[in-house]
Formats: C-alpha cells, structure tokens, sequence
C-alpha cells in the first residue's frame, strides 16, 4: 500500500530528529533519505573515499563561452512566437566559492515546470497545461562580479508518485560549473513562503534548517520591474575544493 | 571558508529535455585518429538499470577550451560541437537500458576521466574515475590505497582496441567507489 502524507510526515520528523540528536552540521542532504522512496536503491553504502590530491584532474573544470550560449538563452519568455502564461519574474543572484569571491564566467543552466506546473518532457503525464509558448529551459554565464540573469514565469507546484498525495512545492532547477569539477553543483530554487515546504521530501532531505533556508529565494521589490515582471534574489555559493585561486582565472572577453 | 555551501538537490526526472545536448557525448574531434570509446550502463542496488541518470566527464585541456555546446546565434537552438576543439567536457544521459557510451581522447597526465553521475533519486551528485588500462594506472597511488575487490570498479575494461567498459553500480556488492575531494 501506498505511504499516506502523514506517514511520510512522521518519518520527514524522525530524520530531523535523528540529524538534531547528532548534533554535527551537515550543509548536503544525506544520500540515503527514506522519506525519499527513489533515494533507497541509489545510494552508495560504502563511505566515499577521500581524495586528497593536489594534481587532481578535478581541480580544474570545462569552460564555457559565448559559442556555448546565446542572449536569448536567459529570457525564458523569448524563446517562442507568443508569450507565456504565469506570472513574469526576474530571477538575479550571484554566484560565490566556499571564500565568498565571485565565480565568474561559468556556465549557469536553469529548467522548469510552466505555470501549471507541467515540464515539456515527454514523460511528464501530469494532467496540466503544456504551454506551447515556454519551454523551460535558460542558460547564461556569470558576470565579472559572479552575478547571473534569468527572466522567466514562476513555475507551478506539480505532484508526483513518492506517496499518495505527494506535491512538489514549486522549484527552478539549477545546474553550476565553478572552476574546479569538485565544484560542480545540481539544486533547486525554491520560493518564499510556499506552504508545501514541509511535507516535501526533497526540500527535507537537507536536515539542516539554516542549510534548507539557503534554498529558498528572497522576494527583492527592488528586483521588480514596474508593469512587467516580480523580482526574486537567489545567491549560491559552490562547495569543493580548487586550484589555488587567481584573479584572472576568468576566462578572457575573446574567449566569452 | 566564509560561506556557507548552497545543498545540492536531486537532477530529478525531467532533466532530459534541458540538459542533454546534440553532440553532448562526442568529446573527441570528430574523425581523430587515436579517438576512444568508453561506455557502459548505470545499475542500483537490486542490480536493475538507472534509465534516468546523468553522467558527465571531464578531463584536463590547456584553460579556456570552449565549444562544448555551441549554440546558434540565429535560431538559438543547439548546433552541436564545433566537431573539431577538444574541450575535455561531456555529458550524456544512459538510455532505457541504462547504457551511455562517449567517445573522446585517451586523457593526457593523468591515467582516468573524471567522472560525474547524477540520477532521479540521487539527492547527491557522486564523483568517480574511469581509469585506462596502462602503467599510469598500475601505478596509481589512489588505486593502491583500495582493497583489490573495490579498486576493480575503478578500472574501464578493454573490449577490443580502443574500446573500454566502464559500469556505474550506485549500491550493491559490486558498488562503485566514489570519492570525495577536500
Ligand atoms: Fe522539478
């Protein structure tokens, strides 16, 4: 039979527990997170193995450049004839290593569900909406200062399969290249507020309640732009280690 | 260290139609003489296929190698690879069956590609290598660290010249070692 809310919720509780009695920060969710049924078969069980190589080849990372992106990439609501239905937003941030200092240059990728909450993936059943005008996918590279772009619609909450009655709450998915591989990131954006925050398993998974917050944007009124668009803030910071950092680690203006 | 670590979350399941890209797994030049072929499927812990995974590769090019994805400045739309810059970077997503295969160049100081796995499920990306057979890899001082049953899940396998097997067990008695890097 399948797990109710309540019964995901109760073992949503015991994981928090459990994480509050080990008293130790852990910034990541932990691999093996039941309340996240698909997590039980695809997590490794042996601990991972230390690598503590100052020649790693992953201390070093791919690069990418203005051939790999285009303007248009980071207007989701450009990149069709018409435009989308939801609420218009502009998504700003910055992008930052473990020591604060801007990540810049580096490839940002962003994909969505529309406003109703429906991906354009073809094994998206969920009985919504497809927008013919969005798409959902945006990509840019960081600025001088680590900061990054999008223009977009607030995706809508969609529910899945983990348990009966089992909704995301709504979420942009992120992908981020630092300079070293190790830095290497895949999250998700939440949105101030949301009232499914707590009976998510993903959003939960990440035990820590300041951890889980660095999840969430901030609405930024200064962000809003008059007759157009809501504004949202969402700083990052990539964990993982790198070459010793220098200043112009960037890539130069002829390779952008 | 001042900041705090923005957590990871899953890929999730729908990544497909945003991250994969035309050419995403064709890292060598294309038509380059010494060009290999890795491939292989990702497994989970009751041995069935991962059809929803993600893998990415990496391995060192001299700093700034861009082209990996190459966009149209027309139409916007992926063009593909340029088909001719090596940049050391690929991705690929496994298929029904759980099987992926990218080709590139053997990788040049170091005797392993580096690799990335994210998957459906998998709230945290993982790391491992693929290491190529040779004395590099004979003599590789992370492989000697390892216990002879687990260091095997490091090593790609040579089929035929120039092609090489290299399977992902997420869990399980075969599981792969993955690595963290501080
Ligand atoms: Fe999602």
């Amino acid at each position: 039979m399948r797990a109710t809310q309540h019964d995901v919720s109760r073992e949503i509780a015991r994981e928090q527990e459990e994480y509050r009695r080990l008293g130790v920060v852990r910034h990541h969710p932990v691999r093996s997170y039941p309340p996240y049924r698909s997590s039980a078969l695809r997590h490794p069980e042996h601990p991972l193995v230390a690598v503590a190589d100052p020649e790693a080849a992953e201390l070093t990372g791919p690069a990418f450049g203005a051939t790999d992106v285009t303007e248009l990439d980071a207007d989701l609501t450009r990149q069709h004839t018409g435009e989308p239905l939801g609420e218009r937003i502009t998504l700003n941030g910055r992008v930052l290593d473990r020591d604060g200092r801007p990540v810049r240059g580096q490839l940002v990728e962003i994909w969505q569900a529309n406003a109703a909450g429906r991906y354009a993936h073809r094994r998206d059943d969920h009985p919504a909406p497809l927008d013919p005008n969005f798409t959902g996918v945006g990509r840019c590279l960081t600025g001088a200062d680590g900061s990054y772009a999008f223009t977009t619609v607030k995706p809508g909450a969609y529910p899945w399969r983990n348990h009966a009655n089992a909704w995301r709450p709504a979420h942009i998915h992120f992908s981020l290249f630092g300079t070293a591989f190790t830095q290497r990131l895949v999250t998700q954006m939440y949105f101030p507020g949301d009232p499914l925050f707590r009976y998510d398993p993903i959003l939960q998974s990440v035990t820590d309640d300041n951890a889980r917050a660095r999840l969430v944007a901030a609405y930024d009124h200064d962000l809003s732009t008059p007759e157009w668009s809501l504004g949202y803030r969402w700083d990052i910071v990539l964990d993982g280690p790198a070459a010793t950092w220098t200043e112009d680690a960037t890539p130069s203006e002829e390779d952008r | 260290m001042t900041a705090l670590p923005t957590p990871a979350q899953t890929v999730g399941p729908f990544y497909g139609y945003a991250l994969p890209y035309p050419g995403g797994p064709e890292i060598a030049p294309a038509g380059h003489p010494d060009a290999i072929t890795l491939h292989g499927r990702v497994f989970d812990g009751a041995g069935e296929p991962v059809p929803d995974a993600l893998l990415e590769f990496w391995q060192p090019v001299p700093a700034g190698r861009t082209g990996s994805m190459r966009r149209d400045q027309t139409t916007g739309g992926f063009a593909g690879r340029d088909g001719i810059t090596f940049t050391g970077f690929g991705r690929v997503a496994t298929d029904p069956d759980g099987r992926w295969a990218v080709r590139t160049l053997p990788p040049a100081g170091v005797p392993y590609l580096s690799v990335c796995v994210f998957a459906r499920g998998l709230l945290h990306h993982l790391f491992t290598r693929a290491y190529l057979p040779g004395p590099d890899t004979e003599a590789d001082r992370l492989l000697a660290a390892l216990p002879a049953g687990r260091r095997a899940t490091l090593l790609a396998a040579e089929e035929e010249p120039g092609r090489y097997r290299f399977d992902v067990r997420l869990q399980g008695p075969e599981e792969t070692v993955f690595l963290e890097f501080r």
